[in-house]
């Protein structure tokens, strides 16, 4: 186990290096990328952009550069180029807001997914099946800014159901926290719980035609105890594989559109605006923040995986 | 006479597949008597399997045509309703399975799957059932059980698994166990340790047993009685000497003289039976066997019915008189069949 975490860690490190390389040159390519002229702003001339310049390394070659920039993030003073706030603390006031969203969105989808996911699978073939199917592929098509903004326009304008936006603190107001946040939620959710449940549906299928499900209907077991313990217990495994990789990449980025849309002023807010003003620091920073919970998830993937299925656990071959 | 256990009747499976329908199983009848060892003999597609899973009701599906009947001590199985048929299942008849190495479910414990089916049929405490499996894992011949009961099923071998499998039968206590080929995914060795132990409970508990192979050395080694099915339908049922010693089924006679027997020359090549076996999409008219047979004549374009010719208890399906069957059987002893009795 010891050398199994040490290993993650390691290919943790050796990923996020590569992602921090990667954003930076990408930046220094693209064009209208040059943050001395940015800062400098509209009426500069050339005694304030050599001054610019200097003042905050430009002038330095991309290798140094690389590593001073690395040395804030580190160090956490990492500052933004257009508003010179600190990203670190930028990120941290974010960060609530993202994890409300996030993590109430995946409770949402997990749960939806295995119910219509299993009965999908149960019925397969009926009517239940078939209605879940459409229903399924109705929310994978949907993109979020289509509808998020259906939501808003019809529940929160036409008929004012919901709050159009804002945040409220859980600490500060439970109900008014979902209250607010539902609406986030449902949008995020959508389509996880379209893709899952089909995912889910197949696995399954797959499994009640195995042969221990088989031996478990020959002991007398009830056609639910089957399904539950054996064809669905089963089925979960690669759900929840999907599940780490997908957490990790919403709560990185992926609830950027929905934060945008709900204007929640979360993590992914934050880099949809550092993206506008082409800001190095907020987006690296942002970067390295999602890069982490999309390794970090992944190696958790990992070890629940290994719970849920004694033969990777014991490193045995399966079989 | 010892009471009659089960008793099947003009059972006839269908499945709706995609290519049209297939008839599995046409018309099968037997019976089986407490303590008895009824080997169902054929080979792949002969319709064994499904008869022995349509037994338990594991062949129920929205596209299978059950037909005839299926009583257990009188009571109609193939009709009962869910909840009746999972008391029957494991209690009055379990069912091991021909790949033990599928047959377990890897994500959870041995032991948790035998006590998961003593829960299931009775309110017994995690600490009783846990007794009862060790106690399971013992009399199958596992050992060191008290620690074996918390392996997964990929810490056991094929054999254990096996074995594993027999002792979750044996859980409830049943009257007749089921096992399909329960022995083919093994090695020889463990093969016989297999059919030692079946043997054993077949004894020792009086558990009826069927046993579906296509294996003639299982057959002899532990067999009472045994049918042979080809096609769907019992083609020769009789007593384990009526069928070994006076085969009276032209399949029946390709399947002994294709075994390889010490007692033959070394060189001697086996014979075998040319051609396929039918599709049971579209099964040849009459004698599914007349296109391989090669004693076939006019008349078996119709259906010949399963009846006794030589000795009690002993039926066979071919219209070849009993005179030429004797003829036949030894004329081609070398090609087809075997020798007449030693007698």
């Amino acid at each position: 186990m010891a050398r199994f975490v040490t290993r993650r860690l390691v290919g943790m490190v050796v990923v996020l290096f590569a992602i921090s390389v990667l954003v930076f040159l990408i930046f220094n390519v693209i064009p209208g990328g040059d943050p001395g002229k940015r800062i400098c702003g509209k009426n500069c001339n050339n005694a304030l952009l050599t001054q610019i310049n200097k003042d905050w390394g430009f002038n330095d070659s991309l290798p140094v550069q690389y590593v001073t920039m690395m040395k804030k993030v580190f160090t956490g003073e990492l500052v933004s180029y257009s508003s010179q706030l600190n990203v670190d603390q930028q990120i941290k006031k974010g960060i609530p807001i993202t994890f409300s969203l996030c993590i109430g969105a995946a409770v949402i989808w997990m749960a939806f997914a295995i119910v219509f996911g299993y009965l999908s699978a149960v019925k397969a073939g009926g009517f239940t099946d078939r209605a879940l199917t459409i229903l399924a592929l109705v929310g994978i098509s949907m993109p979020v800014f289509f509808l998020g903004a259906i939501l808003l326009l019809y529940l929160t304008s036409k008929i004012q159901l919901f709050p159009t936006a804002g945040y409220v603190s859980l600490t500060s107001d439970p109900v008014q926290w979902a209250y607010h946040l539902f609406l986030p939620w449902i949008t995020l959710a959508v389509l996880f719980v379209g893709f899952y449940s089909r995912v889910l549906r197949s696995n399954m299928l797959d499994v009640m035609n195995e042969d221990y499900v088989r031996t478990a209907r020959a002991k007398g077991l009830s056609e639910r105890q089957v399904r539950i313990h054996h064809v669905l217990r089963n089925s979960m495994i690669p759900v929840i594989t999907l599940f780490g990789l997908d957490f990790g990449a919403v709560i990185g980025g992926g609830a950027i559109i929905t934060e945008s849309i709900f204007s929640l002023n979360g993590v992914g807010q934050y880099a949809a605006d550092a993206i506008t003003n082409v800001d190095l620091p907020p987006i690296m920073g942002v970067t390295l923040f999602g890069a982490f919970f999309i390794v970090f998830f992944n190696a958790l993937v990992d070890i629940t995986y290994a719970w849920l299925d004694p033969r990777i656990r014991l490193g045995t071959e399966a079989r | 006479m010892s009471e009659q256990l089960l008793s099947v009747r003009d059972l006839r499976v269908r499945f709706t597949t995609e290519d049209g329908i297939v008839h599995a199983v046409d018309g099968v009848s037997f019976d089986l008597a407490a303590g008895e060892v009824l080997a169902i003999v054929g080979e792949s597609g002969s319709g064994k399997s499904v008869t022995a899973q349509t037994i338990m009701g594991l062949t129920r599906s929205p596209n299978a045509r059950i037909e005839g009947s299926v009583a257990y001590r009188g009571r109609e199985l193939l009709t009962a309703d869910d909840e009746e048929l999972m008391r029957v299942r494991g209690e009055e008849i379990a069912m091991i399975f021909q790949d033990p190495m599928t047959s377990l479910n890897p994500v959870y414990k041995v032991g948790d799957q035998i006590g998961e089916a003593i829960q299931a049929h009775r309110h017994e405490s995690d600490h009783k059932a846990r007794e009862q499996t060790i106690e399971l894992l013992a009399a199958v011949g596992i050992p060191d059980p008290s620690k074996r009961v918390d392996n997964y099923p990929h810490e056991y071998s094929g054999g254990m698994r096996q074995r594993a499998m027999i002792a979750m039968g044996l859980a409830l206590e049943p009257t007749v166990l089921i096992a399909d080929e329960p022995s083919t995914a093994l090695d020889v060795t463990i093969q016989a340790q297999i059919l030692r132990l079946l043997e054993q409970l077949n004894r020792d508990r009086d558990l009826a047993v069927i046993i579906i192979t296509h294996d003639l050395g299982v057959v002899a080694e532990i067999a009472d009685r045994v049918l042979v099915m080809y096609g769907g339908r019992i083609i020769e049922s009789g007593s384990l000497e009526q069928i070994f010693y006076d085969p009276q089924h032209p399949y029946t006679w390709g399947l002994l003289g294709s075994l390889a027997r010490p007692d033959r020359p070394r060189t001697m090549r086996l014979s075998q039976i040319t051609g396929q076996p039918p599709s049971l999409l579209a099964p040849p008219a009459g004698c599914h066997f007349r296109p391989r047979c090669p004693h076939a004549f006019d008349r078996c374009t119709r259906v010949p019915p399963l009846e006794t010719r030589v000795g009690e208890n002993h039926a066979d399906r071919c219209w070849l008189s009993v005179e030429q069957k004797k003829t036949l059987r030894v004329v081609k002893t070398g090609e087809i069949g075997l020798e007449a009795p030693a007698a």
